[in-house]
């Protein structure tokens, strides 16, 4: 798996809440049985017109964020559809953080197994980032999971919480599958008990 | 094992405490999967890695597949014309195949949507762990199992492991209290609570569902409800195993041979008196009409004889845009009553609303009638099962004549990824699980009801309130 230490990036801002997987990867692409090669659908519907062009009113497709690699959002951030393409389109965009007041818990999970960074931090603190980010052209935010800290360089900065197991997981690059089979013998003598 | 055995325990606490494989402090629980539903659309990445890494499925006997999202529901003698759609389900076969998994293809009389067959051939079972690439995998709970979605590296870990890591949720009770009123199902009841809690207000949580109104339902009618948990942001609902549980399981091909120990053990599920819920919440059942959803996530519905909401009828500027949002895409202003609300499209399917019992609710409301010539509707049977079922009661007929389409069983256009779907402004009542924007087709507007208000808003044109329907 992928490892995450600590990324600075610049920061695309999506002010709708309760994204769905549906939204962020529609179902028409989901039919190719490769991992990657999904960013260039991120979003398609919102982010194409009818005829294909790009929308020129979509967040993502603002002049400012065609480099965006931190994606701040409202909350339920990834509801519904248990689809991994979704963070596999999110992060072969160019996404390395997310950041919002709630996840849904399926996609949590699944950015967490690709080497994304979900961050969850109060509403309150989200709204300032929001204002942030429309208040200080290129705005960036560092996140750094070492330290479990997110800030900027306009003298903001806060902690977030994360599961130490998961944040192992993602610090070491660690591979799951290969941990849980450090377990094998106890996998075996459940199977022999139950 | 927990310190917790010698306590009161709820359902899943009993569930949860019988998987454990291995917990440590700071570590998340290696909990032990009983049996994993694997389906095209997330399954193919999956067995790549399995390849990559030189690994093995531990368990293919606990494994079992079926091509549902991607297939078409027209005559299945046919080719599939969709290439990629084709090279995915042949994937999927292909993988089975080299893996020795047990895998139900499309010309098997068996085959239908995952969550719909599970049940049907009898490996949904009580106390079982139970998982599957698909969020909708909570309709197993219906069975007083631990049944939930996960990702694709989630199914490459069960397949190599039979286990999965997991955090344990918390546990919160949906209690209802009382008897439903005449005309108000299962997915009316389901919708009425996700409309309450919000579509995340069940988010790291597992749901039971309680209550005399619970109880009273059926086990199909268990199904809808759990299978909705999801949109109310639970990745599992669950439901305890009675009476019912067992008489509908007995005598169906993968249950286990001597039925009558396993029902002994089964017995021992149900949340013990005295057992404890991190959250508890009481509904009356008196209260729920039958529910139309207005906006472009599950929780946002209402009541058939009510109005749909204005943006301003929320407190919240979050909410509000949300509802403006989602009105806008609706070709909703807010305030149109929602009886008024006219239809094109009428789709009668899904793992939540595909089983006999939702079709025999939708062909008592269309036998004699007449579809609405303004709209198209179809019916799409959960499962090959089901479909035989239906036709040997002769409700293939009564749809028929009603002007139905009448297909092959399949997920179809609960997600349109085959060619089911609706055109740019289509306006369709689904009974289906989620109405978010171009679920059913790119500008497709879905309003989520139950399969009789389904079939009677195909009849009328509008939506009708079944309470007074005639």
């Amino acid at each position: 798996m992928k490892c995450f230490t600590k990324h600075t990036g610049l920061v695309a801002a999506m002010d709708r809440a309760n994204v769905d997987t549906d939204q962020i990867i529609p179902k028409q692409f989901l039919k190719r049985i490769e991992r990657t090669g999904f960013g260039e659908f991120l979003f398609w519907d919102w982010a194409r017109l009818d005829d294909g062009s790009p929308n020129p009113d979509f967040e993502l497709n603002q002049p400012g964020v065609k480099d965006a690699s931190v994606l701040l959002a409202r909350r339920n951030f990834g509801c519904g559809s248990s689809r991994e393409h979704a963070p596999w389109a999110l992060e072969d965009y160019g996404f390395r953080v997310i950041v919002a007041p709630s996840f849904a818990d399926i996609f949590y999970n699944n950015c967490f197994k690709n080497g994304m960074l979900a961050v969850r931090l109060p509403e309150d603190i989200v709204e300032q980032l929001f204002g942030r980010a429309e208040k200080y052209p290129g705005y960036e935010l560092t996140a750094d999971l070492n330290n479990c800290t997110v800030g900027d360089s306009h003298d903001f900065s806060t902690t977030f919480e994360v599961d130490s197991f998961r944040r192992d997981c993602l610090l070491n690059g660690l591979d799951d599958i290969g941990q849980t089979l450090e377990h094998e013998d106890k996998i075996t003598s459940y199977e022999g008990t139950h | 094992m927990t310190d917790s055995v010698n306590q009161p325990r709820t359902l899943f606490q009993k569930i949860w405490d019988n998987h454990v494989v291995h917990a440590a402090e700071g570590r998340q629980t290696i909990l032990y999967i009983d049996l994993q539903l694997v389906h095209e659309v997330t399954s193919a990445q999956a067995f790549e890695g399995l390849r990559l890494a030189g690994r093995v499925v531990r368990r293919p006997e606990r494994t079992v597949a079926t091509a549902d999202h991607n297939v078409p529901t027209t005559d299945r003698s046919l080719p599939i014309l969709d290439v990629i759609s084709k090279r995915q389900i042949d994937t999927l076969r292909d993988n089975c195949n080299d893996f020795g998994i047990q895998y139900y293809d499309l010309n098997d009389p068996r085959q239908g949507i995952v969550h719909v067959i599970g049940p049907e051939l009898g490996y949904t079972q009580p106390g079982m762990t139970i998982v599957c690439g698909d969020s909708h995998t909570s309709t197993h709970g219906a069975f007083g199992a631990l049944a939930f979605g996960i990702g694709t590296s989630e199914v490459e870990h069960v397949l190599a492991t039979q286990t999965l890591l997991q955090d344990k949720p918390k546990t919160l009770e949906l209690r209802v209290d009382g008897q439903m009123r005449p005309g108000v199902s299962a997915k009316d009841l389901v919708l009425y609570l996700i409309g309450k809690i919000t579509t995340d207000g069940g988010t790291g949580y597992c749901v039971e569902y309680t209550g005399e109104a619970i109880r009273e339902l059926t086990m199909e009618n268990r199904m809808t409800v759990c299978n909705m948990s999801i949109e109310a942001g639970a990745r599992a609902g669950m439901i305890a195993p009675d009476e019912k549980t067992f008489d509908y399981l007995r005598g169906r091909p993968e249950v286990p041979e001597d039925f009558d120990a396993a029902v002994e053990r089964w017995r021992q599920l149900p949340t013990d008196e005295g057992a404890v819920y991190d959250s508890s919440l009481t509904f009356l059942a008196a209260r729920i009409a039958p529910q139309v959803t207005w906006g472009t996530n599950p929780g946002l519905v209402a009541s058939v004889d009510a109005t749909v909401p204005k943006p301003m009828d929320y407190a919240d500027p979050t909410e509000q845009k949300t509802a403006a949002s989602a009105l806008e895409y609706m070709g909703l202003k807010g305030g149109e009553r929602i009886t008024d609300l006219k239809l094109d499209r009428v789709f009668i399917g899904s793992c939540t609303n595909a089983r006999i019992e939702d079709l025999r609710a939708a062909a008592e409301i269309a036998k004699g009638r007449k579809v609405s010539d303004d709209v198209s509707a179809m019916v799409v049977p959960g499962s090959g099962q089901v479909k035989k079922q239906a036709e040997s009661e002769g409700l293939d007929h009564v749809f028929r004549e009603a002007g139905f389409d009448w297909r092959e069983a399949g997920c179809s256009m609960c997600l349109a990824m085959n060619p089911d779907k609706l055109s740019p402004g289509e306006r369709c009542a689904s009974t289906s699980n989620r109405n978010f924007e171009g679920r059913q087709g790119k500008g497709g507007r879905t309003h989520l009801v139950s399969p009789a208000m389904a079939a009677a808003a195909a009849v009328a044109g509008h939506f009708v309130d079944i309470r007074q329907w005639s």
